[in-house]
């Protein structure tokens, strides 16, 4: 690399918070990441670990009962984290898109899909219709949708949920972004048609050069996808790191404990085996948390883990957890010799 | 399109089917018509003679399908009481309840569109609890009530209205609001709900990802979605309108369909209130079949099945 272009994305310490009668919800808890031009970003965690709020966090389309404070966040190297709503709706569907876990849903029923293709052209580009339905059907066509002229003119509700999917990753290329969240984009498809749609994605990914920050709870979607990998657990970056250190050494006791459940990969040759689990349940997000939030499930936790702040260590260069344990400890035999 | 066209024209068709059924047979329900005819000092003889002359010794079946016949063509027979075509008397009544309810709906919508809209944009705002007061008031109060309070306060006390007649349009004002009033709340909470659901949908974060606008968001792609219900509603708001507006007419004494129809009742002018009934039920079919047709443009899951 011979100039240093800035990084498409940095984030630093956002929090996403919603007030309950009960307290507050600390949804997202001081994240900080970023994601390098041209790298597919796996975000990985169950549910409820924030990943979404975070997509949204970003995107700035936090609903209004959410409270996001963010000390900065800059996209290709501005700080956009204090800019008027106006200057956030023209990068939304220009230089930042993204595409959505319920294909069923997220197209307005209606509305052609020509035209809710067009649409984003035609408010991001001083374009014609001409010129955005030239542009809409190119990219229906590379999204691999069969006769496309015929799909312009049909309803949401004339497709499957496949193809909608594909209609979503279409518009949020319209513009050529150097951003596209994914949250979840195959959770809601098929088996056979979600390796199609990552497929489809990874390929898109390459050809446009664009960042991807991929959204999932599926392991296996990023060991297949994703250039480097974060671990989320209850609103924190537990790890973070590229994505095959990850998988060959995880170091925080929950991705190793993630690994553990994945079906196959994690027993090759094993059949039979019984699939790991995580015992005990995600902590309450509510109020402040003290010491290390997997503390009450993790097998290795002492008492220094259920206080004080945890400090992020790292692995490897470019490789982090959050843990107090050192790196390298096998703890591989563990899950094994407690069941 | 055109096959779902047909099959509502086909349901209208039986819908006023039965209820010309319905129509003749009350008819037939609520007295001998013979007696209501012939007049309090009439005898036997007189009833019998009139009973022959109108057809009502037939079997029902056949007076059925001369009604029918006669009514297809226009042709309601003549009012016991005034001697004069059903048909004249109606037609030149309709024009003004038509007015007034076309009015009084536009009036409800002018209302409860904009406040209801307003409310779910901005919830528990000081305009969503004032657009709440008006329309539990609204649901709470008669509307001859409200009729009435009107024409005290506007009429006798500031003068600033006629409170009686059809002279001008000025002598609508009064009825429009009163009549409108009445489908304003149904109208505004349905929006609003309608407005809220549609806010919060995948496909309005969707339009927000694409960085649209707040008026592209709101009027292109909510509002199409919320006004699918609302057309449906007001259809049946305007039917009821039909219906409501037989007491507002009597006490603003505006003489359209609403006032003759009491008249007829009164008087036991049956041609009149099977003319009557029978119109407002087309009216209300049409209604149902316009909504119906308004909402295929509107929605293509209703249209491309």
């Amino acid at each position: 690399m011979t100039l240093q272009r800035p990084r498409t994305l940095e984030v630093e310490n956002l929090n996403v918070r919603f007030s309950r009668s009960n307290g507050v919800l600390h949804a997202v808890r001081d994240l900080s990441f970023h994601v390098e031009p041209n790298e597919i970003l796996g975000v990985v965690g169950e549910s409820g670990c924030g990943k979404s709020m975070t997509a949204l966090a970003i995107m700035d389309l936090l609903s209004g009962r959410a409270e996001r404070r963010v000390d900065s966040l800059k996209f290709r190297g501005e700080d956009i984290a204090r800019v008027s709503g106006n200057e956030m709706n023209a990068l939304r569907g220009d230089r930042m898109a993204m595409i959505f876990q319920e294909p069923m849903t997220s197209l307005n029923p209606v509305y052609t899909i020509g035209d809710q293709l067009e649409e984003v052209y035609l408010r991001h580009r001083d374009a014609t219709r001409t010129d955005a339905r030239t542009r809409a059907l190119s990219l229906l066509d590379m999204v691999g949708i069969p006769a496309p002229r015929q799909r312009m003119r049909q309803y949401p509700h004339q497709l499957s949920g496949g193809l909608r999917q594909r209609v979503m990753i279409a518009m949020a290329l319209m513009c050529e972004p150097d951003l596209i969240i994914a949250d979840e984009p195959t959770t809601a498809l098929d088996v056979t048609i979600q390796a199609q749609v990552l497929a489809l994605l990874k390929q898109l990914q390459r050809e446009f050069a664009m960042a991807v920050i991929l959204i999932t709870h599926d392991l296996g979607v990023v060991a297949r996808m994703a250039d480097r990998v974060l671990v989320m657990y209850a609103g924190e970056i537990v790890e973070s790191g590229p994505t095959q250190q990850i998988f060959a050494g995880p170091c925080h006791p929950y991705t190793q404990g993630l690994l553990r459940c994945m079906p196959a990969a994690s027993t090759p040759g094993q059949s039979g085996a019984r699939l790991g689990t995580i015992p005990g349940i995600v902590p309450s997000l509510i109020g402040e948390m003290t010491g290390c939030a997997f503390a009450n499930r993790c097998p290795h936790a002492f008492d220094d883990c259920r206080h004080g702040t945890i400090a992020n260590m790292a692995a490897e260069a470019d490789h982090a957890y959050r843990c107090l344990l050192p790196a390298g400890q096998s703890l591989s035999n563990f899950y094994e010799t407690s069941k | 399109m055109i096959l779902f066209v047909l099959k509502r024209l086909f349901s209208a068709f039986l819908t006023l089917l039965v209820v010309s059924v319905l129509i003749f047979l009350l008819a037939h329900l609520a007295g001998d018509p013979a007696i209501a005819i012939a007049g309090k000092e009439s005898t036997a003889e007189d009833i019998a003679r009139i009973r022959v002359h109108y057809g009502f010794d037939r079997p029902l079946i056949e007076q059925y399908f001369a009604w029918c016949g006669r009514a297809l063509s226009g042709d309601f027979g003549r009012s016991y009481h005034y001697q004069q075509t059903v048909s004249d008397m109606v037609m030149t009544r309709l024009p003004i309840t038509l007015t007034l309810g076309v009015s009084a709906l536009c009036f409800a919508l002018a209302i409860s569109l904009p406040l209801g809209i307003f409310a779910a944009i901005r919830p528990n705002s000081l305009i969503d609890r004032i657009s709440l007061v008006i329309a539990v008031v609204g649901q709470a109060m008669p509307t001859f009530w409200f009729a009435l309070v009107m024409i005290v306060f506007f009429g006798l006390t500031l003068r600033w209205l006629p409170i009686s007649g059809n002279a001008s349009w000025q002598n609508f004002i009064m009825p429009t609001i009163a009549l409108g009033y009445f489908a304003t709340p149904a109208l505004m909470r349905l929006t609003r709900a309608g407005m809220i659901d549609a806010l919060e949908s995948d496909y309005i974060r969707t339009a927000r990802a694409k960085g649209l606008g707040h008026a592209s968001i709101l009027f292109k792609h909510a509002l199409r979605n919320v006004m699918i219900p609302v057309v449906s509603v007001s259809a049946v708001q305007f039917g009821a309108m039909l219906g409501g507006s037989i007491v507002i007419e009597q006490i603003f004494a505006l003489q359209g369909i609403g006032w003759l129809s009491y008249d007829a009742t009164v008087r036991s002018d049956l041609p009149v209130v099977q003319a009557i009934t029978l119109i407002i039920a087309v009216f209300y079919v049409l209604l149902t079949l316009a909504a119906d047709l308004i909402n295929a443009l509107l929605d293509p899951r209703i249209r491309i099945g």
